[in-house]
């Protein structure tokens, strides 16, 4: 068990910046998710930690050891870590006893204390009586256990899981995902968990590295991030929220603070030491939208209902911001339909830090 | 309706009844001849010609000749052909597409001029050992003319054939699995032998297998080193017993090759049974792996790679240019004595020999050319078809060419002895003859890159070409094969200079007239006028090198692995 440290990583390929300064401490025993679309640098990230890559600038330490900066680099079988892949990458010809053994072998274990190691690895993960199996007759979630097993048996500081449910089916997904939950649990170990998929994040991480061009956009933990986002990247890559200007019209209290959007005037949550100012951004989540009749509304016209089963998702275009669209829940009986006026309003919001807001080369 | 359907199923039959018919007749045809020839001699069962042959200590002591030199050019081949293979594509090696193209290049010169070009460099007439004045005294034994001779230059003739097969099973080795071994605690060492090493056998095993086939059919370099030692393996005691008895030993010969045919499949099928137990099978699909840092061994490593490579290519072609420069036997090398006397010889005055350059030319483009145009309809065919003996038909194109040459030119002798029935034709002891077997065991040179350029193809290009209404034939003409042509084009280029010094198949089928140079090089070669085979090797070699620079032009038109010498 060890922790974390990236310090001010930079990875450069020819003229191209796949990962740009990336900070991150992760704790002894934490569980952090690295999330992002793809092509966001989170796999080089991963080949970083492992020793797979170089770093261009910057410094990397598991358990306080550096283990990579610009003057050199420990060589990956030397780093302790573990890995689970996507395409688990067991080898063909061995058994799944011997993909498990491998690293015991390799480090010259006694055999007798190595075939006692496997098959508790293999018990850990419920595999018992599969070790003479070839990769090639399992099933996926079978595989991906075996994947797990040959890393935990070299008891790693550091596991790091490269979108490891990627290839499986939904429903394999939900049941790896508490086993990875309990595995976590079990053992306590550092876990870095590369995915794009953020319902897995947040079921998972302590923390979630939500990162975006090679950037590290926010590191927070799962609320933190859906309700306090930091920028108006994370603001709508997380559960797709609804970005809309807004000007501050009083400073930060309590907590609060008070915003016009669309025409309107309403108290939204903010950062401690918001001062008024004009071209602000709010995040507003579609449980922050109702319908309304009185004063406090604003009207537009209903663009698209699309049923869904108990629910419609109506995106709506207001008349005061032609080109916003807001989308939001609306339950059964469903009253709105394509092409209707309507009046909504807005509960609150958060609204994104003047440090967080997009410079115009973003996107 | 009916009229429209009948017509377009009508090219198709015509298609696929062309098709059968050339299959039949360059590679089913010949190998039922050598079959009937042996169970059955005149149309009567008899066991003759197989028990004459099983009497004859010479058989068995040329099968035993061909058992070691098959063995022994096979290990060496597969030893040097993977290490360079392991070191090109997982090291951080500088100049490796360099490296590969001169590594790859002796497999583009003929065995013959191979065999020459070092039996130059070592023997007692070396103008290249005469230039330090280091040749052994004039009367002294070459050392390549021994078993160990012919084993090293086969090793030297087939290395590349393994590595090209190696490193395409390493190109498709992915990374993860790599990755995983060496986050296990693993060394590059210790995952090259217990990680990539074992997957790679399948590849190890199958260039093994074509290596072993190429060794024991061999004909230039047992021909050149091992019959001035009298050591004979099987098709250097074919052609013996040919040119000593001709026709009347054809059934005795027949023998021979089928022989030679069972020892090249055994060759074939121990490897099927090894691959069988070893399913090995890569399904993900990857990045290869980051290549290994070799640090302050890379310079070393350099350095052996190019050492190999003055060794196997640079210093026997220099032996070769010398000696072709030299005036006589023996004579060395200095400013004063260099002349260009050889080539004016082979290329002016010698009728044999200029019969021969004009020869192998036109017969090299004739195939290459037939194969070109026929590799097209049979390659749309195997590719895209669905019909279910497709596989049957790519099989029997592939066995002219798995097959040794030797055995196909005993069969093509035998089909073609007496005149053709009904028309009265006469091909034996004609040029027509050796086309005919450049034909059939050329072809699959041309089919092979085809095929990968059709499964290259979408194939929605030519469906939007027949929904717009386009029979077959049109199909063909306007959409498929300008889109293959590249493909067919390099493969045919591959004949050519395959072709160009050929000397297997045209040893046994050449007649007074139709000499090949690989015949006419032979014979000086015989006759003790190195200099003049060598001033016709250095020709070849020259038209070679020129025709792969040409066909680099093709490159960004291919599918990868076309041409074997670009990485």
């Amino acid at each position: 068990m060890a922790r974390l440290t990236l310090d001010h990583v930079t990875k450069s390929f020819a003229d191209f910046d796949a990962v740009k300064d990336v900070s991150i401490d992760v704790g002894d025993g934490e569980f952090l998710a690295v999330l992002g679309p793809s092509g966001c640098g989170k796999t080089t990230l991963l080949r970083l930690v492992a020793g797979f890559e170089k770093v261009t600038s910057g410094e990397i330490r598991i358990g306080g050891d550096v283990v990579s900066n610009s003057g050199g680099s420990v060589a990956p079988e030397k780093r302790r870590v573990g890995i689970v892949f996507q395409n688990y990458a067991l080898w063909p010809h061995m058994s799944v006893a011997e993909n498990i053994g491998y690293s015991l072998k390799v480090a010259r274990l006694d055999k007798a204390v190595a075939r006692q190691k496997v098959e508790d690895a293999l018990a850990l993960v419920n595999l018992q009586g599969l070790g003479e199996r070839r990769p090639a007759n399992l099933s996926g979630g079978q595989r991906q256990r075996v994947a797990l097993a040959r890393c935990l048996v070299a008891a790693p500081s550091l596991v790091l899981f490269d979108e490891p449910l990627a290839n499986l089916d939904v429903h394999l997904r939900a049941s790896m995902e508490d086993e990875f939950a309990a595995f976590h649990k079990r053992t306590g170990t550092t876990i870095v968990y590369i995915t794009h998929d953020q319902a897995e994040a947040m079921a998972l991480a302590d923390r979630i590295a939500v990162m975006d061009h090679g950037r590290l956009a926010q590191l927070a933990t799962p609320r933190e991030l859906y309700h306090e986002p930091a920028n108006e990247m994370v603001a709508s890559f997380i559960s797709q929220g609804i970005l809309l200007p807004a000007d501050v019209l009083t400073g930060e209290e309590g907590g609060h603070c008070k915003v016009r959007v669309l025409g309107r005037e309403l108290v939204v949550r903010c950062r401690p030491g918001e001062r008024p100012r004009a071209a602000a951004r709010l995040c507003c989540r579609s449980a922050d939208i109702e319908i309304s009749a009185d004063a406090s509304g604003f009207d537009g016209l209903v663009k698209r209902a699309v049923y869904q089963g108990g629910a419609a998702r109506i995106e709506f275009v207001p008349a005061a911001g032609p080109d916003l669209t807001l989308h939001f829940e609306q339950p059964d009986p469903v009253v709105l339909e394509s092409g209707a006026q309507a009046r909504l309003r807005i509960k609150s919001g958060w609204l994104i830090p003047a440090t967080g807001t997009a410079r115009d080369d973003a996107g | 309706m009916s009229a429209r359907i009948r017509e377009s199923r009508g090219q198709e039959m015509v298609l696929t009844a062309v098709v059968a018919v050339v299959i039949v007749l360059l590679s089913l045809l010949p190998m039922l001849c050598l079959i009937k020839e042996i169970v059955a001699p005149g149309g009567v069962l008899s066991t003759v010609a197989v028990e004459a042959g099983l009497r004859s200590p010479a058989t068995w002591i040329a099968t035993w000749h061909t058992l070691v030199v098959g063995i022994g050019g096979t290990l060496l081949a597969v030893l040097s052909g993977t290490l360079v293979a392991v070191l090109v594509s997982l090291t951080d090696m500088r100049g490796r597409s360099a490296l590969v193209l001169c590594y790859v290049m002796p497999l583009m010169i003929a065995p013959q001029v191979t065999a020459l070009a070092w039996l130059q460099l070592f023997g007692p007439a070396s103008p290249f050992l005469k230039l330090f004045g280091a040749a052994p005294p004039l009367g002294t034994k070459n050392p390549l003319y021994s078993t160990s001779g012919i084993i090293l230059l086969l090793g030297v003739q087939y290395g590349p054939l393994v590595f090209l097969l190696v490193r395409a099973g390493l190109r498709k080795l992915p990374r993860e699995l790599v990755e995983a071994a060496r986050a296990g605690g693993a060394n590059w060492f210790t995952v090259l032998v217990t990680i990539v090493l074992p997957l790679m056998t399948p590849s190890i095993m199958t260039a093994a297998a074509l290596a072993f086939v190429s060794c024991v059919g061999n004909f230039g370099i047992p021909a050149f080193l091992g019959i001035p030692a009298n050591y004979l393996v099987l098709p250097t005691l074919i052609y013996q017993k040919l040119a000593g008895g001709g026709p009347a030993v054809l059934g005795e010969t027949a023998f021979l090759s089928v022989l030679i045919g069972i020892i090249a499949m055994a060759g074939i099928l121990a490897q099927e049974v090894t691959s069988r137990r070893r399913d090995y099978r890569i399904s993900s699909t990857s990045l290869p792996a980051e290549p290994y840092e070799l640090g302050r061994w890379r310079q070393i490593v350099q350095a052996g790679m190019w050492l190999l490579i003055m060794l196997v290519l640079v210093l026997p072609l220099f032996g070769l240019v010398l000696t072709s420069l030299v005036p006589g036997y023996g004579i060395a090398l200095t400013a004063k004595t260099a002349t260009l006397d050889n080539y004016r010889f082979v290329l002016f005055e010698h009728d044999a020999a200029n019969r021969a350059f004009f020869n192998s030319f036109w017969l090299s483009i004739a195939a290459a050319f037939f194969a070109v145009i026929v590799a097209v309809p049979v390659g749309y065919l195997i590719a895209w078809g669905k019909q279910r003996w497709v596989r049957l038909l790519n099989l029997s194109v592939e066995l002219p060419y798995a097959l040794p040459g030797v055995v196909l030119a005993i069969a093509s002798l035998l089909l073609f002895l007496r005149p053709i029935p009904l028309t009265g034709i006469q091909l034996y002891n004609t040029v027509w003859i050796i086309l005919y077997a450049y034909l059939a065991r050329f072809l699959v040179l041309a089919l092979r890159p085809t095929i990968s350029g059709y499964h290259q193809i979408d194939r929605a290009l030519e469906e939007a070409a027949q929904v717009a209404g386009a029979g077959l034939f049109t199909r063909m003409r306007t959409i498929v094969f300008p889109l293959v042509a590249p493909a067919a084009i390099a493969g045919g280029l591959l004949i050519f200079m395959t072709a160009l010094s050929e000397l297997t198949v045209s040893a046994l089928l050449w007649s007074s007239g139709s000499e090949t140079i690989g015949v006419v090089m032979f014979s000086f070669e015989q006759g003790g006028d190195s200099n003049y085979a060598a001033a016709m090797s250095v020709i070849t070699v020259a038209v070679t090198f020129m025709l792969m620079l040409v066909t680099n032009l093709l490159a960004p038109h291919l599918p990868s692995g076309v041409l074997p010498w670009r990485d």
